[in-house]
């Protein structure tokens, strides 16, 4: 027992490498999706204090909305356009509707308020656009499709999908963009002074109804390419509501308020479990890629409760 | 007018702690428990005991456990769902294991093994609060779902992977199983949730109660007052844990009669999580409320359109219902942030100084 715990999977790790890397790279795929939902919750709570829960839904709606556009023939990149600009209508609605009404409302409130508003978008998502898993348009958007195959050793073999190689260069671009945003322009320190204390950044000026607006934007535009992404490797369903949920390890590793945190924190969840389950999961019957991030961020937590990045301490019992 | 306590004077200590201090209070209570006991078993049809009275009891003792932790001791929780689960599952093991013993034996000590797990997932809050412990929660959401799929022992190696409840007896009375009537069901479920609320009521009205409330409150100064958070915080997911319990093994051998995994996921958790949250956090009458309102609004927008001559597919119905779940949950934060149990309150106020509303 203690063999197939300690060595086993060690020994075999080493026998395949090319099956290794295999592994890692799919672990590295899924830890870029995660790590790009944890980037929605990252932004909107450093720039409202807001945890919100809707993202996941968030990332379905918005791929939901590219295709069902498609479907009904409009074309893939005006699709795109106006999925972008449904988004935004998305944005200032829950500015107008659910953050404006809430302002200054205990963390525990607003973290309900978007559990409601997953409730209420998976109904109307469902609502306009059935629910069936709905196959992305990755050609008509330009994406890579195929594969490349690695030859490693003397027969062994890793294939790398185009598509996910994209995935990780447009997260790259996208996390790029968001720290310069964040750290070089107005609206950008503008967000962070709300983050910190909302009625001080009001007093100074700030539109805190302005601001919200802008990020909730933000977050729909990173959902967009999460859902285009997500929707690529697999179909575009409601199924990616659990897929969400991991998110939230992902966050408690890098910590809430840290955008490279967050794809940290994603590639560690995403390659831990995958090795996790590949290597020991057959032992105790499979399938343990269902709880074991969590374990992860809950044995994380007691050691390092902020977070590998996160800068503020929080409150100990 | 109709509501008042004047001239209502208490002249013993006991008469001053009791559970409804108030006369009107009294004889409301007494109603209500003569219109469920001898009223509604008469008059409902088999429908209205097994589809609505039978789960809105068992969801509303559920909403009891998760308000116990998340409304009167502060901690979240998303794993209602998983802790249901270790209920259910414990019960039908001892119900196969000691098929003699009177099943609500079975049913009031599989809750024990839940405030086991609850206690067990509870230790990270200690340390951590907030959307922190959500995250521990989770974690025994699915681990908990993951082994009823993937520990045959605990469905007792069933090809279906699902636990099938055998026709149990008490008094002679097949209560459990598909064989069993709704108004033998409809009782057993009643008498476990009176008693079940009962003793929560009186447990929160004491030491321990406020001991969770405190910590809830401002936990530092709770800690600085004496209260040891390890007992308090540890004390709230026992027995938050063990009515979970309770409910999800009766949400199998009274409702559901077989139960795959799937019934106990995180959907479970949530919809337990909106019931406390409309109904109110932090109040008992409020957990029937809201389960009430969470269980029969969708019923209702499933079998009024059709009655009123609109016909709707089942499909959209379930559509519409959750988007009509979700945007009252954000109304009634916005509005109501104290949920069903406020309004009560508020109507009671109201009705104290009718017809002068500002007397």
């Amino acid at each position: 027992m203690l063999y197939q715990i300690f060595i086993d999977p060690f020994a075999q790790m080493v026998d395949m490498p090319d099956f290794l890397i295999q592994v890692v790279w799919e672990g590295f795929v899924a830890g870029i999706l995660y790590a790009l939902i944890a980037l929605g919750f990252v932004l909107i709570f450093k720039a409202s204090g807001v945890f919100n829960f809707a993202q996941g839904i968030m990332v379905v709606f918005a791929g939901l909305t590219l295709v069902g556009l498609h479907e009904a023939g409009v074309p893939a990149f005006l699709a795109l356009i106006l999925a972008i600009g449904v988004m935004a209508l998305l944005a200032v609605a829950v500015e107008r509707f659910v953050m404006r009404p809430l302002v200054n409302q205990p963390e525990i409130i607003l973290l309900m308020s978007t559990i409601g508003m997953t409730y209420f978008l998976i109904g109307f998502g469902e609502f306009v656009f059935g629910g069936e898993p709905k196959q992305m348009i990755t050609e008509e958007l330009g994406l890579p499709t195929g594969s490349t195959a690695f030859e490693i050793g003397e027969q062994g073999l890793v294939i790398l999908q185009h598509i996910d190689i994209a995935a990780a260069v447009i997260a790259i671009i996208m996390v790029a963009s968001l720290a310069l945003f964040f750290n070089k322009t107005r609206i950008g320190r503008a967000l962070r002074a709300v983050a910190d204390d909302h009625q001080a950044a009001q007093s100074v000026g700030i539109s805190l109804n302005q601001i919200w607006a802008i990020v909730w934007f933000a977050a729909g535009i990173v959902a967009l390419a999460t859902g285009i992404m997500w929707g690529a490797r697999s179909d575009v369903s409601f199924a990616l509501e659990i897929v969400a949920l991991k998110a939230l390890p992902v966050l408690i590793l890098g910590g809430f308020t840290s955008i490279p945190g967050a794809i940290v924190g994603g590639l560690i969840i995403g390659i831990g479990e995958k090795i996790g389950e590949i290597y020991w999961g057959p032992l105790v019957g499979g399938g343990i890629e269902s709880w074991l991030a969590y374990m992860i961020a809950l044995v994380f937590l007691l050691f390092r409760p902020q977070g590998l990045f996160g800068e503020r301490i929080i409150e100990r019992v | 007018m109709f509501y008042r306590e004047a001239g209502q004077f208490k002249t013993t200590y006991a008469a001053d702690q009791q559970v409804f201090p108030i006369l009107q209070d009294r004889i409301g209570v007494a109603v209500i428990l003569f219109i469920a006991i001898a009223v509604v078993p008469f008059v409902a049809n088999d429908f209205f005991m097994s589809a609505i009275a039978i789960p809105f009891l068992i969801l509303a003792l559920a909403t009891i456990g998760l308000n116990v932790l998340t409304g009167y001791a502060g901690q979240l929780s998303l794993g209602t769902g998983g802790f249901m689960g270790v209920g259910a599952y414990a019960c039908y093991k001892l119900a196969t294991i000691f098929p003699d013993v009177p099943i609500v034996a079975h049913i009031l000590l599989s809750g024990v093994f839940a405030a086991a797990a609850g206690v067990v997932f509870g230790l990270p809050s200690l340390r951590i609060k907030g959307l922190y412990l959500a995250v521990t929660t989770l974690a025994a959401q699915f681990f908990f779902e993951w082994c009823f799929i993937r520990i045959p022992w605990l469905y007792n190696n069933n090809a279906s992977g699902a636990i099938e409840v055998p026709g149990l007896k008490v008094f002679g009375v097949i209560v459990t199983g598909p064989a069993a009537g709704s108004i033998p069901r409809y009782y057993m479920v009643l008498a476990i949730v009176i008693l079940l609320t009962v003793l929560v009521k009186n447990l929160l009205r004491g030491r321990i109660g406020r001991q969770w409330m405190m910590i809830r409150d401002m936990d530092i100064a709770a800690e600085l007052m004496g209260v040891r958070p390890l007992y308090a915080k540890l004390s709230a997911f026992a027995v938050s844990s063990y009515l979970c319990g309770v409910a999800g093994a009766m949400f199998v051998f009274f409702y559901l009669g077989a139960a795959e995994p799937s019934a106990f996921s995180i959907t479970l958790s949530f919809q337990v999580l909106f019931m406390a949250i409309l109904g109110g956090l932090g109040s008992l009458v409020g957990c029937f409320f809201g389960a009430a309102f969470i269980w029969i609004l969708p019923i209702l927008l499933r079998a009024g359109p059709p009655m009123i001559g609109i016909p709707i597919a089942a499909e959209t119905a379930t559509h519409v219902t959750s988007m009509i779940i979700g945007a009252l949950i954000v109304a009634f934060l916005i509005l109501e942030p104290h949920g069903l149990a406020r309004l009560w309150q508020i109507g009671k106020e109201k009705l104290r100084v009718w017809p002068f509303p500002y007397a």
